[in-house]
């Protein structure tokens, strides 16, 4: 049996050592120090903490909520990106004599830090942004559900965050990739911080996720203005419900498996290890069962995204509603029936793979339906070749050859020798940049006057697009050719023999241009903020949408609609647009609007303090935190005082002021 | 209705009423656990066993949904939720989504265990299942 | 009953009530999912033993069958204690949810003493995946009932100092929900783990 070192009582297995960094490490180190040094200098001289704790970090608004996520992702991306940039100058560079400027282990712990950030803290958190900022408003609807615990679920997801990023200064991060297999992530093999930091980093933010889960569907279903019938809500409402419903029935998996994992690593037990009877590969079929739900709970929401900015920019009603609900709940079904494609390889008989290998084909069908819905919806439109728009076209021609690059593997035999990969690298890649990436890009276009109340740049956004959709394709069409040529993922060297080194040469430069395109979307946001004013949406309408979210102002009160819509059939607000106007004066009334509270945040750092002990093996601050969690629970609901309430004359004041 | 659009009504058992339904509720999950429990005991304890190992499990399974039905009716009321019925929709799609993990994990990892197993136990299986030695 | 058909009557349940009964039986499905996880496991290494003792040679049927009924006693009287909150009647309240409270802590006594007896004759969790699955699933639903009791205990101490007001009322019955659900898992745990064990 293995004993763990235990240092002290007092700061675990926490010492000197853990500042030990190298070259790579310390730059990185350097830069989000100085970004961090920047933020703290410009609150400080700006005097504005006061006005961050107020106003941010004590919100329960799911609007600003909204923005939280989105910037964190972003600030994640750039790790996430970074991460890619030395991955590709690793590969381009690390042939035959020579070996890169990164180590194995380095090279092991960038490609496993890429791939977590990524999907955990860029994708998932541009995907709860953009829910946060404009669900509520689609259904008509002034909240979500439990507005605490979406403040609760985005700082879970921020405190997740924080430990990823400590892992760069304090300790070093898992060397296992993406998703930590054992045995190599059990403490035998992997005895350092790594993988603890992994694992706790997940755990919390995946209890964010679950919770957020919850709240989103109790939206959708009880908080729908009362003539907007589920058939009559928007694509996009529909996506995040089948999404809801992923996240509520696979997020546990993850929760279960994490915490097997932990337990082996913490108190010796033996689900997975190679001997005591553990059986490593049970932790494979289960993370998996999590794992493939979670890319569909990445993908469907920029499928939604896409139905409105199809229907919008091609000034026409989205093409067989019906269908795309039907296809949606199909996509939903057959998530948990496809995880074993997954492992083909790891030994299943041909009975299970060619089950497996069949629904997996199956799962094809709706994306499909959904792909020609949107066609159908283009053909006879008047169609605007907005930025939004170009991300859809971009989407189209990528994610369709990457999809049927992942019906290829869906055949076993075909996945014995693709599995595993480049060409798996390149198509997943296709799937989680031309469909999730796109998507939320279009949406963040799309949606921006909504957030901020002016549009964004459009020639920017359209270089930015044409760097990203080259870029895409330079850096990953080589990778299909070096899959089937036999190129493995994540090898930090090979032998000039293979005569690889030309194409990875191409994916490098492909990398550089989409870090072109990411340079224009920072200067985008920068232009466009500088002529803010010039770009004004002042009716709350810039795009001539069809849903309720332009019904309202940009950016919309804190209490999304002053007077709530009334709701006759689907494209409610393009109905309410046509209608006959009748000059009633507005009657307004007073609402009732939850209060700030700091307890989300609080709830957060104790998290943060669990995760921290039980990486450290600090277990007195562990324990200390859950107390600590217990208590405030109990503190926020002994609170009866969790509401206030905004006059008829301030919403008055609020509306007439608002009016140019 | 009119006022509040998103309540919902709920039917409530007037008190004198409902106390059967949880008596009842109680009574029958009493007699399914001790059936199940005293079947499984008499198949331990006995020499002579009265049914064969197969038959219990699949009846101690049966025991227990039922009594999970039983409990969701007279315990957690789910019969008389009023329509639109999310709670039994979601809870159905809970059912589905267990049981496709639990059977699908165990027929995957059945599989992966006799695939990936060593050669001497592939042969003990092998003499076990078909009786003819490898 | 020379009106009604049946004593049943509609209630019109507000809106916070109605939003918090469904997101809170959402949570159960999600820890539907999550002991489906947990019981998966326990399926896939119940005979991962390696070379120690297993299910048949380790449980007393006796034993679990008095957590059984202590645990499904408690979800009855958990109900008689509804029953009254929804009449209005506090002191029947506390004295139900103190009995449905002590059964529980009863259970838990039971069950911790279980795992005490397995980890002093060297059977603990890391022993073989076998017990590390036996300890988890069981120990997941012991913490749970922990969580149960803990909350129980706030709740009696709020509704004794400010009465049963429409909010404690909504928790009680969020409460109840989850006890009942804590006994239906019960029922697979005992029926699983240890009556399938035994056979």
């Amino acid at each position: 049996m293995l004993t763990i070192k235990a240092g002290s009582i007092l700061l675990g297995r926490l010492d000197w050592h853990a500042l030990q960094h190298g070259p790579v490490e310390l730059i990185g180190i350097a830069s989000m120090g100085l970004g961090l040094l920047a933020a703290v200098a410009a609150l400080t001289y700006l005097k504005r903490w006061k006005w961050l704790w107020r106003e941010w970090l004590t919100t329960v608004d799911h609007k600003k909520i909204g923005v939280m996520y989105i910037i964190v992702a972003a600030l994640m991306g750039l790790r996430g990106v970074t991460d890619a940039i030395m991955m590709r100058a690793q590969q381009a560079t690390s042939v035959g004599n020579a070996h890169g400027f990164l180590s194995s282990d380095q090279f092991q712990q960038v490609f496993s830090a890429h791939g977590t950030i990524m999907i955990f803290f860029l994708a998932m958190g541009l995907m709860f942004g953009l829910i946060n900022l404009i669900l509520p408003l689609q259904i008509g609807s002034r909240d979500v559900a439990f507005p605490f615990l979406n403040a609760t679920s985005f700082w879970l997801f921020a405190s997740g965050m924080a430990l990823i990023n400590l892992s760069l200064v304090l300790g070093e991060f898992s060397s296992a990739g993406w998703l930590a297999y054992p045995p190599l992530s059990e403490l035998r093999y992997s005895p350092g911080v790594g993988i603890d930091y992994w694992l706790w980093s997940l755990q919390i933010a995946g209890v964010g996720s679950l919770l957020a889960g919850i709240n989103f569907f109790a939206t959708i279903i009880k908080m729908r203005r009362p003539g907007m019938s589920l058939m009559r809500m928007p694509m996009f409402a529909w996506s995040v419900l089948g999404t809801m419903s992923l996240v509520i029935f696979a997020f546990p998996i993850l929760t279960a498996t994490l915490t097997m994992l932990a337990l082996d690593r913490l108190l010796g037990m033996h689900f997975f290890t190679s001997d005591f009877g553990g059986n490593p590969m049970m932790y494979v079929n289960l993370i998996w069962a999590w794992g493939h739900p979670e890319v569909y709970i990445l993908i469907l929401p920029a499928f939604g995204v896409f139905s409105e900015v199809v229907s919008t920019f091609s000034h026409k009603r989205l093409f067989g509603y019906k269908s795309m609900v039907i296809a949606i709940w199909a996509i939903v079904a057959l998530s948990f029936l496809v995880w074993l494609h997954h492992f083909f390889t790891m030994g299943a008989g041909a009975d299970v793979n060619a089950f497996f290998g069949v629904m997996t084909m199956v799962i094809a069908v709706p994306t499909g339906v959904k792909v020609f819905n949107w066609l159908f919806t283009m053909y006879r439109g008047r169609i605007k070749f907005s930025v939004p728009m170009l991300w859809f076209l971009g989407f189209v021609a990528t994610f369709t050859v990457g999809g049927a690059a992942g019906v290829m593997m869906a055949v076993p035999p075909a996945d014995f020798q693709l599995h595993n990969s480049l060409f798996l690298v390149a198509h997943f890649h296709t799937m989680i940049i031309g469909g999730v990436v796109f998507g939320y890009l279009a949406g963040l276009h799309y949606w921006f006057p909504k957030i901020f109340g002016f549009k964004l740049n459009e020639r920017l956004g359209r270089y930015a697009f044409w760097c990203w959709l080259v870029g895409f394709l330079l850096a990953f069409i080589p990778l299909y050719i070096l899959g089937i040529m036999g190129a493995t993922r994540r090898l930090d060297h090979y032998d000039a023999s293979m005569g690889w080194q030309g194409l990875f040469i191409v994916a490098a430069v492909g990398v550089a241009v989409i870090v072109a395109g990411i340079g224009f979307q920072a200067l985008q946001l920068l232009v466009s903020i500088k002529d803010r004013h010039k770009n004004m949406d002042t009716t709350g309408d810039p795009w001539g949408g069809r849903s309720l979210e332009w019904s309202t102002s940009s950016p919309a009160p804190v209490y999304n609609f002053a007077l709530l819509p009334e709701v006759t059939g689907r494209d409610a607000f393009w109905t309410m647009k046509h209608a006959k106007k009748t000059t009633e004066p507005l009657e307004y009334e007073a609402i009732d609007m939850p209060k700030n509270t700091p307890i989300a945040i609080i709830i957060a750092g104790l998290a943060f303090a669990v995760g921290f002990g039980f990486i450290w093996h600090i277990y007195w601050l562990a324990a200390l935190g859950l107390l600590g969690i217990i208590t405030a629970i109990i503190i926020r609901a002994s609170d009866e005082n969790t509401e206030y309430r905004i006059s008829a004359a301030q919403v008055r004041a609020i509306e007439e002021g608002a009016a140019v | 209705m009119e006022n509040n659009p998103n309540a919902t009504e709920v039917y409530e058992e007037s008190p004198g009423g409902s106390l059967a339904g949880y008596i009842a509720g109680f009574i029958l999950s009493l007699v399914l656990t001790v059936v199940a429990y005293w079947l499984v005991l008499q198949h331990k304890n006995s020499g002579q066993p009265m049914f064969s190992h197969q038959f219990l499990v699949v009846t101690v399974v049966v025991l227990a949904i039922t009594q999970l039905f039983v409990q969701l009716v007279f315990f957690l009321h789910l019969d008389r939720e009023s329509k639109p019925r999310w709670n039994l929709l979601v809870a159905s799609f809970a059912a589905i989504v267990v049981l496709i993990l639990v059977l699908g994990s165990i027929w995957i990892m059945n599989n992966l265990n006799y695939n990936m197993q060593t050669p001497a136990q592939t042969d003990k299986a092998i003499i076990q299942d078909e009786g003819v030695h490898p | 009953m020379s009106e009604a058909v049946s004593t049943l009557k509609t209630v019109t349940v507000e809106p916070e009530e109605s939003k918090s009964l469904f997101g809170f039986w959402i949570y159960i499905m999600t820890d539907c999912v999550l002991f489906a996880s947990l019981f998966a496991t326990y399926a896939v290494l119940h005979g991962n033993t390696y070379g120690g003792p297993g299910a048949k040679e380790l449980f007393s049927l006796n034993f679990v069958l008095a957590e059984t009924l202590i645990l499904l006693t408690s979800s009855f009287v958990c109900g008689l204690a509804m029953l009254a909150a929804r009449r209005g009647d506090k002191r029947q309240v506390l004295m139900l949810f103190g009995l449905t409270f002590v059964l529980g802590l009863a259970f838990l006594g039971l069950e911790l003493t279980e795992f005490h007896h397995l980890y002093a004759e060297g059977n603990s969790w890391r022993r073989s995946g076998f017990l590390s699955a036996f300890f988890t699933l069981v120990g997941t639903h012991g913490a749970h009932i922990t969580s149960g009791l803990i909350w129980m205990g706030v709740m009696m101490v709020r509704v004794r100092q400010n009465g049963l007001t429409p909010v404690s009322l909504r928790r009680l019955g969020l409460l109840s929900l989850f006890w009942h659900f804590l006994d239906i898992i019960w029922i697979f745990i005992f029926t699983i783990v240890y009556l399938m064990g035994a056979l």
